[in-house]
């Protein structure tokens, strides 16, 4: 049986749905032709009036907005209502440069728990689960977003944030958490965590999980339902739009319903910027219609995905999206060659490595030289060279068949490779190429 | 499962660093547990560190508790005479049985009259009963 936190939109009909998002889109564009002089400049440069936009058929007018236009604007360019309106400010990471800041008006905090809340739903939770909250609380959405879906919810909420992992582990057990939240890399962290102090995974009532902020594999899903003993729901958002909860993850778990009353989706040519096809692999853009604080049109996310209709059995209408196969900015070009680190993350689970392992670039002699450094375990050791080589060139081979270039691969001892307790450092790039 | 013939080997992953061996060694020691034999096969990244030890449990369950990587290996252990050709005598009962030798190594027993040899073949049963057959004297873990 399946629990909708807000059955009315999560199951409405394809032709109500585009008619609210249309009525919506209308209203947003007029807003922030009205209030933010930076998008009338952007709008006038393309040619475009809040005239022209008449339906959602008419997005594919509007310019993208990127991230360096937030960088531009900041702080305060993109604001659309008064300082005094806005209740709330958060923060990206800054890992890929210059911080952005977005603002927060109380409707917009309500919209955002709002998303949060379906996504606890649609991970089995109810009024009756204890939420344990280990995002990062503070600048960063992590923390907030879910802490304010469990509450609107009605769980129990635990708002632990990161680190300190034996005492999540301790208030885990001793308030018999039932769903968890936090990074994909720090829930394998947790669950190595839990089974080295001795526990197994039935020792926890924890039953659901729901993970994001960064990308993960299906490998990984599996390592973390089986070391936690949950099902581990997938959650997607960004700092630009709002937090995670844009897209959440349902018992099929075949990909993330994006809330498309608040968001609307479209794939794109990362090159040219044409609207593809249904179906078809690109660029997300997300245009959100309901924020009022910091509305963002057509804003180009830098992940990459594949958007789907089919029909889900879970009843939900909302629009799926793949697992994002990585940002373009994670996105790296060694030999003249796109990797993803996920890919290499997939590889070494399927060959028995803990996933933990980081990625060293150069170049040298103008070529880029390219070393993964690997954690040594004992399943994986031998006595001697020749069956621990064998394996170390098993690894570098299934790299090199799913990337095409060939990694250096070097084997550390085990625990040496900083753990996570936010987003893992999972790639240095030395190269020296602006 | 060590036979009566075999004695336990623990074999450590040394990652190719400064003082990398130095750190489990010293834990060894500070455990008081005696290593009556030894041997490092090393590579360009990593070296393999093999030891005989005076108490292989104890030390398996240290070496885990401070996460290394380890393997324990059923190995072969002979007392040949510390002559010339005396260990040459004894691998050509292997080679006469088609056994293979992976790797080996020596130490001087404390009598001086005779070295122990440490072998790791690709099968213990065999190479055992083939050295016990031409009165050879295996080592066993009692022995430590």
């Amino acid at each position: 049986m399946e629990n909708y936190w807000n059955q009315e939109i999560e199951c409405m009909s394809r032709d109500e749905m585009k008619k609210l998002q249309s009525e919506r889109l209308v209203a947003q564009v007029k807003h922030v032709w009205d209030h933010v002089p930076y998008y009338r400049q952007k709008m006038e440069e393309k040619g475009v009036t809040p005239d022209d936009i008449k339906s959602i058929n008419d997005l594919h007018k509007l310019p993208f907005l990127q991230k360096s236009d937030l960088r531009d604007a900041y702080p305060y360019g993109l604001l659309a209502k008064p300082l005094s309106e806005c209740v709330r400010i958060h923060s990206t990471s800054g890992t890929t440069g210059k911080r952005v800041v977005a603002f927060y008006t109380q409707n917009d905090i309500d919209m955002w728990e709002e998303c949060c809340a379906r996504a606890i739903t649609a991970a089995g939770g109810t009024k009756e689960d204890v939420c344990q909250v280990c995002y990062g609380y503070g600048l960063f959405t992590g923390g907030a977003g879910l802490d304010g879906g469990a509450h609107k919810v009605g769980c129990l909420t635990l708002p632990m944030s990161s680190g300190n992992t034996d005492r999540q582990i301790q208030f885990m057990l001793d308030l018999k958490s039932t769903i968890i939240c936090c990074t994909p890399s720090y829930a394998a962290y947790i669950g190595e965590a839990f089974k080295e102090m001795g526990y197994k995974p039935e020792d926890n009532c924890l039953k659901a999980g729901i993970f994001g902020a960064e990308p993960w594999t299906e490998e990984m899903r599996k390592e973390i339902e089986k070391a936690l003993g949950i099902k581990a729901y997938d959650i997607y958002g960004l700092t630009e739009t709002s937090g995670p909860g844009v897209a959440f993850e349902c018992s099929e778990q075949t990909g993330m319903h994006i809330n498309e009353d608040n968001f609307i989706a479209e794939i794109i040519d990362p090159d040219t910027g044409e609207v593809l096809p249904e179906g078809s692999k690109g660029e997300l853009v997300f245009t959100s219609i309901t924020k009022e604080a910091f509305p963002l049109l057509r804003y180009r996310t830098r992940d990459i995905c594949v958007l789907s209709r089919e029909k889900c059995s879970c009843g939900r209408t909302l629009v799926k999206m793949a697992k994002p196969m990585g940002r373009s900015d994670d996105m790296l070009i060694i030999r003249g060659v796109n990797v993803f680190p996920s890919q290499i993350e997939t590889v070494l689970i399927a060959q028995g490595y803990p996933p933990n392992y980081q990625i060293e670039i150069d170049r040298v002699n103008n070529v880029d030289t390219f070393d993964i450094y690997v954690e040594m375990t004992t399943e994986q050791f031998s006595d001697t060279v020749k069956a621990v080589q064998k394996r170390e060139s098993e690894l570098v081979n299934a790299i090199k068949t799913v990337l095409g270039i060939n990694p250096k691969v070097h084997l550390v001892s085990p625990k040496t490779i900083a753990r996570s307790e936010g987003k893992a450092v999972r790639v240095i790039d030395k190269r020296k190429l602006v | 499962m060590a036979s009566d013939k075999n004695i336990r080997q623990l074999s450590v992953f040394i990652e190719n660093k400064t003082g990398k061996l130095s750190t489990v060694l010293k834990l060894i020691g500070h455990n008081k547990i005696d290593i009556r034999a030894m041997n490092i096969a090393d590579t360009n990244d990593f070296g393999i560190l093999r030891l005989i030890l005076s108490d292989t449990e104890s030390a398996l369950s240290i070496l885990k508790d401070n996460e290394y990587a380890v393997a324990i290996t059923d190995v072969i252990a002979i007392c040949v005479d510390d002559t010339p050709g005396g260990l040459a005598g004894a691998l050509s009962v292997l080679d006469a049985e088609g056994i293979s030798v992976e790797y080996m190594y020596a130490s001087l027993s404390d009598k001086g009259d005779a070295a122990n040899v440490v072998i790791r073949v690709d099968d213990n049963e065999k190479a055992a009963e083939a050295l016990m057959a031409k009165n050879y004297r295996l080592i066993t873990d009692a022995d430590l």
